[in-house]
């Protein structure tokens, strides 16, 4: 029996029944921009970067099942505009000052605005105030760097069982909180062998006395971008 | 209990009335929140969650969605002033700005005695008696004179909201203009009893003969959701949606007031089509004050027995019906949101599908529909198809509730066959030299006299109820506005779009508004509008551009005038510079 298909621009992938779009995708080597998805979690669908048009209408790939018979469309200059500001509006929402962050040449963000080619922020920037929680002895929390994917949260929660992160207030206002009453991640039980230590996409959890540890060109992501990382072409595979 | 005494009621208590049950976690933060003064201290939050064996982030991830609750102090009289466009035409501005220079306290601050807040709020539903204002979820209508004068000698003399003149705190029922639905006088049950003994396909047959559409703005077919959820594997559940949170909407107000009955029978009959036992009032925050009203209402249908287990003395017909309040959150009127809410969690939309009518509360199968939908179905079976389906046009049938507010002589709520034009309706309130109207609440349409032909149906022009007038002395960007500042404010922010894209709007907007906007503002709100409409989670982010679209499309020469030749940025060098020039002593 044939495998169902759809096609992604114009290519017939070919899926397993219950498999989003985003996944088939990647199985099939082609990418499709995206940073709230993570192949060990189930799809979130808030970062919106994903959207692609299905028979014409836009929506998420990590939340949309596969279906056979599909037409999807991707690679369009339309979504790419869209992408582009969305990741722009995820930059200007926190404080990004890639240069300085540790996780420079390993944050998802930066490899997608560098992939969508992304060079302005376009809107104006928020400059929120966000305090940085420095309270545990081995890892460093820089909430300016939130995108509010939720990955450490579902990976406290689900992987864990702990419950470290949570979501408070809404809109813009939204931002990550911890499992304490003061409020410090110290007063928690996060430590540094949790899975939602190493989840995230972003510089918010690290470690500390950790960091520019490799020269730029061995940066995990020099070496091997996300689209490199699915297509199969990084320089190590 | 005094305004100012402390609580009296422990957190355990409050848990043990609520069963410790985390699915009430949102209706356990208000009675909680109401003992300690109106907030919620942080060992409070402590306690609950250890209470209820929930992360203590969560629950305080909870508490920090909704608006209504409070995680820092705010005054043991806590005023929230209305503020959709109609009441600030209506004065909303002049009264928070009395309130608080009378009361010796800023605008969201507290008074260093704790005594009293005030703040602005989303549209109360009170537009048709604005300007009116909430003081610890009671409703104070018509702030102005005399009254503003009572409220704050109350406040000053620290009298218990219970001890308030009453006449301050009656909402009139606002009714202009009764149809069949309105001047019904259903008894209790005799709906119920009409359908009672029919099979189920007979029940089916009226609904879909009916052709009855939801109420809330989507129109979806009755018959199809009741069935979906009748045939759906698991025990049902009947959510009645009075989370009236369009601006500019109030009909479901007075259905609450004046009759309750004919809603709780409409959802009785839902129960007994899909063999649901359980059901559900999500009343809006805001709406606090109808509680007491439908709780009492309630026991009433218990004690007739058309509630309860054996309900009409049929055996295995169980159904009873739980008041949930909500806390100030507009994204909870999405039905998945308001399930989530109803669960004890954020109100966050859910992924669809799939939908509620097979995994709705708790993953049950659920109907949710309108407070007018369900006193309208209540309505059709007590009066029949034939009765029905004499109103309405054929796409849309039976009459519809209006909202009308803004610049009308006749501000209120009025009841029409679907099918009237806008036209007939804006003769019908006394509006006159009419610019705009805003049918169907800032996610809807913002309509030119050009289009004032059109007719209220779905197949035409939708009205889920709100019906705003502007009439040439209003200024319509103050309009889109205060909708994009709304959106802004009442945006879940899980996804990107509508968390930042809302917010990037707003500033766009005040832009144009203060007259240094250019084409650069336009270009951006096209874009805005492009992207909020294909990327967004939920329907809030996708129509949230309606407002400001509807004004850019259809009002080019009031836009036209406001836009500056050239660009201008919008930061201001000599005003940023002010506070320095003072600190040299180059100005006093």
């Amino acid at each position: 029996m044939t495998r169902p298909t759809f096609t992604l621009d114009g290519v017939a992938i070919s899926f397993d029944e219950g498999q989003t779009i985003i996944e088939a995708a990647r199985k099939a080597g082609v990418f499709i921009p995206f940073l709230c998805a993570h192949p060990e979690f189930p799809a979130h669908g808030s970062c919106r970067v994903c959207t692609v048009l299905v028979n014409g209408r836009a929506m998420a790939s990590c939340t949309t099942k596969a279906a056979d018979g599909q037409v999807v469309e991707s690679n369009t200059a339309a979504l790419t505009r869209d992408r582009q500001a969305l990741v722009q509006m995820l930059f200007v929402e926190g404080n990004h000052f890639c240069p300085g962050c540790e996780k420079s040449g390993a944050c998802t963000l930066q490899s997608l605005g560098k992939d969508l080619a992304v060079t302005s922020a376009g809107f104006a920037h928020e400059s929120p105030t966000r305090p940085v929680d420095a309270s545990h002895p081995d890892i460093l929390l820089d909430f300016n760097r939130c995108i509010l994917c939720e990955l450490c949260v579902r990976a406290s929660s689900d992987v864990d069982k702990k419950d470290v992160f949570a979501l408070s207030g809404r809109g813009l206002d939204k931002h990550l909180i911890v499992n304490a009453e003061s409020g410090r991640l110290a007063d928690t039980g996060m430590a540094t062998t949790d899975k939602a230590m190493s989840v995230c996409p972003v510089g918010v959890i690290l470690w500390k006395r950790r960091g520019f540890a490799d020269p730029i060109g061995k940066r995990p992501h020099d070496v091997e971008s996300p689209r490199q990382r699915v297509e199969g072409k990084g320089k190590t595979s | 209990m005094r305004a100012d005494s402390p609580g009296v009621r422990s957190t355990s208590d409050i848990l043990d009335a609520h069963r410790g049950d985390p699915t009430r976690l949102v209706q356990i933060l208000r009675d909680a929140q109401r003992e300690c003064g109106n907030w919620l201290p942080a060992r409070v939050i402590t306690e609950i969650a250890a209470g209820l064996g929930l992360p203590r982030a969560r629950v305080e991830g909870v508490a920090g969605f909704y608006a209504f609750l409070h995680l820092s102090p705010v005054g043991r009289f806590r005023v929230l002033v209305s503020d959709n466009i109609t009441d600030q035409f209506a004065g909303s501005r002049e009264v928070a700005g009395a309130l608080c220079r009378r009361l010796g306290v800023k605008r969201g601050r507290v008074r260093s005695d704790g005594r009293v807040s005030v703040d602005f709020t989303s549209c109360t539903g009170l537009c048709d008696q604005a300007p009116a204002i909430l003081v610890n979820g009671q409703a104070v209508p018509r702030v102005t004179g005399m009254r503003l004068d009572a409220v704050v000698r109350c406040i000053e003399a620290n009298l218990p909201l219970e001890e308030w003149p009453q006449d301050l705190l009656r909402v009139d029922d606002g009714v202009r203009q009764a149809g069949p639905v309105l001047s019904a006088t259903l008894a209790p049950g005799e709906a119920l009893k009409k359908m009672l003994h029919e099979p189920a396909e007979r029940v089916l047959a009226v609904l879909e003969g009916s052709k009855l559409r939801g109420r809330g703005g989507a129109g979806f077919s009755v018959a199809t959701k009741w069935n979906t959820c009748r045939l759906a594997p698991n025990d049902c559940v009947v959510v009645c949606n009075a989370d009236e949170g369009e601006p500019g909407t109030f009909k479901d107000r007075l259905l609450l007031m004046r009759h309750a009955d004919h809603v709780f029978e409409g959802m009785t009959i839902a129960a007994r089509f899909t063999g649901a036992t359980a059901g559900f009032v999500y009343l809006r925050g805001e709406y606090e004050f109808l509680a007491p009203h439908l709780r009492e209402v309630l026991h009433q249908r218990r004690a007739a027995k058309l509630l309860g287990t054996s309900i009409a003395g049929e055996r295995g017909f169980d159904f009873d019906i739980d008041v949930h309040l909500g806390a100030g959150a507009y994204v909870c009127g999405e039905e998945t949101a308001l399930l989530e809410s109803l669960e004890g969690k954020r109100g966050v939309p859910r992924h669809k599908p799939p939908f509620p009518v097979t995994h709705g509360y708790l993953g049950r199968p659920t109907v949710v529909n309108n407070v007018e939908t369900f006193a309208d179905a209540a309505w059709l079976f007590a009066n029949g198809l034939d009765a029905w389906g004499a109103l309405g046009t054929p796409q849309s049938s039976g009459t519809k509730l209006l909202s009308v507010a803004g610049d009308v002589e006749r501000p209120g709520i009025y009841e029409v066959p679907w099918g009237t034009t806008l036209r007939e309706v804006l003769t019908l309130a006394g509006a006159e030299r009419t610019k705009a109207v805003q049918v169907g609440g800032p996610s809807a349409e913002l309509v030119p006299p050009s289009m004032f032909d059109r007719r209220l149906a779905f197949e035409d022009l939708p009205c889920a109820g709100a019906i705003a007038v502007f009439n040439d002395s209003r200024d319509l960007l103050d309009v889109v506005v205060n909708y994009a500042h709304f959106f802004a404010h009442e945006s879940c922010g899980f996804c990107t779009p509508c968390r930042v894209g809302t917010h990037v709007a707003t500033r766009s907007l005040d832009k144009l508004r203060r007259g240094q906007g250019s084409q650069s503002e336009l270009n951006e709100l096209n874009t805005l509008t492009r992207l909020l409409r294909d990327t967004s989670h939920c329907g809030l982010g996708a129509t949230a551009p309606n407002g400001w679209r509807h004004y850019l499309d259809r009002f080019q020469d009031d836009l036209q005038r406001r836009l500056s030749v050239e660009f201008q940025p919008a930061f201001d060098v000599e005003k940023a510079l002010a506070a320095a020039r003072v600190a040299r002593g180059d100005e006093p």
